[in-house]
């Protein structure tokens, strides 16, 4: 069984929500990224959503591509991604870990020698943001041979046949980008998103995670309510960029932010 | 054979106008490569593309308006003195510059704003980098009605002052792109998340032939209408299909435009020419396909200029319209195939092609042209004086005094 398989499988049995934070490998710095790995699943995160940094991060918000651009000022690149990983797979085993990115670092890499790589150091999943299904056959081939997931994203103009295929082709769990826009919008309108993941559930078994908006304990736990989890993104990496250069009160307040969302979600 | 794998039998392609096939690819290249959100749209788009560009009421008023409203068709003069002086073959320039708003950019924003209509979409939104496309665009919202927002990166409102005060007049909204590099490429990141934002009232008019499917099809057929002209007006003038076509390449819609209907014709030689900034050596130009790699940007897969992990470099070029680290994916595949030559200058080869358009025809081009007039004069003087060039004249260069001024150390 597969870490996001065994994840997922003891969230359904334990009655829980799983909860998935995103930070961006390298911002602040490539040397505290593991740390801040450990520190979040200490607070109560199920899995990590890893993005690699790329400098056109297109489908991102101006928080996210910040954290881009400091992650690339570090010089932060593919290899320090896995090495990050590597180093955090030490000491935890069992979190799964997605990287989340752009196609573009991947492809100069070599989709084969990226997966095998990936693979190696521990990573579970991959989520390429602007690699749809349609144009992902090769990657597909990879990734099946190195045993991790293509987590592919559903959102609301997602409609029809489309949205069965994709529920199809994917393995893992599928996430739901709530709405239109880029991360770390503003507007969330539970009501919709609840009718979408619906429709969604007569089309798959996998587990759906919700993402894109969700910027309080309070949205978290709504969101909670209607899915199998909930990705938090840009409201954590604002706070791992109003803590930079001070490292010590930025564990203690990531450590607080993430506790507070796991409470939430427990309370479901 | 890998997909990715470049190497192409050229002996087996008969035809080169046939691209893209069914999903937007050039062979290797093209396709659509963007977050899930825009792929509905995308089809949207598409099809309503393909519904309306058969349909003889939307051709009517395309070229209705292209004739009446941009000045179609554009000349094709002969620059009898300039060929002289080369002392070589006979060079003849498209004056695309004589369009309304100054290029060829209105061809595409007058096709993509009647289509827009269509489509019921009350908003447009465009990137622009010497802000000619954002001209454009504000000029055909202000014409159809409609509301205009236009992205453009802060250091080309910098280089740009005149055009973005334009684009302001035609009542637009400028919203400066403060990220990355500050130029074309990040104010097409930016117009991206304002579509993905607003996609129910949008349209986004991209004003290259790159982006996803169908936006370099689209761009390139509105477009194309240079070339067709083109070879009209030389076998009408010239009694014959001209021996050579020169165009500068960005995005590379004025060159799409131009080569595209010369594409079967195996006689015509082409060339597109790029931007070699400071030297190609010195790493400072914009020049994807003489130097860069095929990589995957802004919803397509093309040449790139990017680093070894795939990280898209900084660009240089002294003409903000050719300051873009990726190219239009048809150029991509003519170039893999060999139908089409990629070659560059350097800027101060622009410049002296531009002073010397200047002073011996008595025309001012724009920076981005004056790419093609600099390979223009390199070649011309190698071919007989019975020869004929078609250099396309893609934009005038009113907006670019300043940046020549300041070049050469003159204050205005």
């Amino acid at each position: 069984m597969s870490r996001i398989e065994a994840c997922f499988s003891a969230i359904k049995k334990n009655n829980k929500k799983a909860l998935i934070p995103f930070l961006t490998a390298g911002d602040p710095s490539p040397s505290i990224t593991a740390a801040l790995m450990h520190e979040l699943v200490d607070a109560g995160s199920d899995i990590i959503e890893l993005g690699v940094p790329f400098s056109d991060p297109m489908a991102d918000g101006p928080v996210i591509q910040r954290a881009s651009e400091r992650a690339l000022a570090q010089k932060t690149n593919t290899d320090d991604v896995f090495n990050i990983v590597k180093g955090f797979r030490v000491k935890d085993k069992v979190t799964p870990v997605i990287l989340m990115g752009y196609l573009n670092p991947i492809e100069i890499m070599g989709y084969s020698t990226f997966t095998e790589k990936a693979s190696e150091v521990g990573v579970d999943g991959l989520i390429v943001v602007d690699l749809p299904p349609e144009e992902s056959t090769e990657l597909q081939e990879a990734i099946k041979i190195h045993e991790i997931d293509q987590i592919f994203l559903l959102s609301p103009t997602t409609i029809g046949d489309r949205l069965s295929r994709i529920c199809d082709a994917a393995s893992g769990f599928l996430y739901y980008v709530s709405l239109k826009g880029v991360t770390g919008s503003n507007q969330l309108d539970t009501k919709k998103v609840e009718e979408k993941i619906k429709e969604i559930r007569t089309k798959t078994t996998l587990p759906l995670a919700v993402g894109f908006g969700i910027k309080n304990a309070e949205v978290a736990q709504a969101v909670g309510r209607i899915s199998d989890a909930v990705v938090i993104g840009s409201a954590l990496v604002e706070k791992i960029a109003e803590y930079t250069g001070n490292t010590e009160d930025m564990f203690e307040e990531i450590s607080s932010f993430i506790s507070s969302f796991r409470k939430a979600l427990d309370s479901i | 054979m890998s997909k990715l794998d470049k190497n192409i039998d050229t002996s087996t392609i008969d035809t080169f106008s046939c691209m893209p096939d069914e999903n937007g690819h050039f062979g290797l290249y093209g396709g659509r490569f963007v977050s899930e959100t825009l792929m509905g749209p995308l089809e949207e788009l598409e099809q309503a593309y393909k519904k309306h560009k058969d349909d003889p009421e939307f051709n009517a008023e395309f070229i209705s308006d292209l004739k009446h409203y941009v000045g179609r068709p554009s000349p094709l003069y002969h620059a009898k003195r300039w060929s002289e002086q080369l002392g070589g073959a006979q060079i003849y320039l498209k004056r695309e510059d004589l369009n309304h708003t100054g290029a060829h950019k209105i061809n595409n924003t007058v096709g993509q704003a009647l289509l827009a209509k269509r489509m019921g979409k009350q908003r447009v939104i465009a990137e622009t980098g010497a802000g000619q496309h954002g001209v454009a665009t504000a000029t055909v919202a202000a014409r159809y009605g409609m509301e205009c927002v236009v992205y453009m990166g802060v250091e080309d409102i910098k280089r740009q002052a005149i055009n973005v005060f334009r684009i302001k007049l035609l009542g637009a909204t400028v919203v400066p792109v403060e990220a990355g590099s500050k130029t074309l490429k990040d104010a097409l990141n930016e117009a991206m998340r304002d579509w993905v934002t607003y996609v129910d009232k949008t349209f986004y008019i991209i004003g290259t032939v790159a982006g996803p499917h169908p936006y370099p099809t689209m761009v390139r057929d509105f477009n194309a209408v240079v070339g067709r002209e083109v070879k009209e007006q030389c076998l009408e003038q010239v009694g014959k299909l001209p021996d050579t076509l020169v165009a500068c390449v960005g995005g590379g819609s004025n060159a799409i435009g131009l080569f595209h209907p010369f594409l079967d014709d195996k006689e015509v030689s082409i060339f597109g020419v790029e931007a070699a900034g400071g030297g190609l050596s010195t790493g400072k130009h914009a020049a994807p396909l003489s130097a860069g790699k095929p990589g995957v940007l802004h919803g397509n897969r093309t040449y790139l200029m990017e680093d070894d992990y795939g990280q898209i470099i900084e660009t240089h070029s002294i003409s903000a319209g050719l300051d873009y680290p990726g190219v239009g994916p048809e150029h991509s595949w003519l170039k893999d195939t060999g139908r089409a030559n990629y070659v560059s200058v350097t800027d101060n080869e622009a410049i002296q092609a531009f002073h010397d358009l200047c002073q011996i025809e008595g025309i001012i081009p724009a920076l981005e042209s004056s790419h093609a007039l600099a390979y223009t004069s390199k070649i011309a003087p190698e071919m007989n004086k019975n020869e004929i060039i078609v250099a396309n004249l893609s934009g005038r260069g009113d907006k670019d005094i300043q940046t020549v001024a300041t070049h050469e150390g003159i204050t205005i």
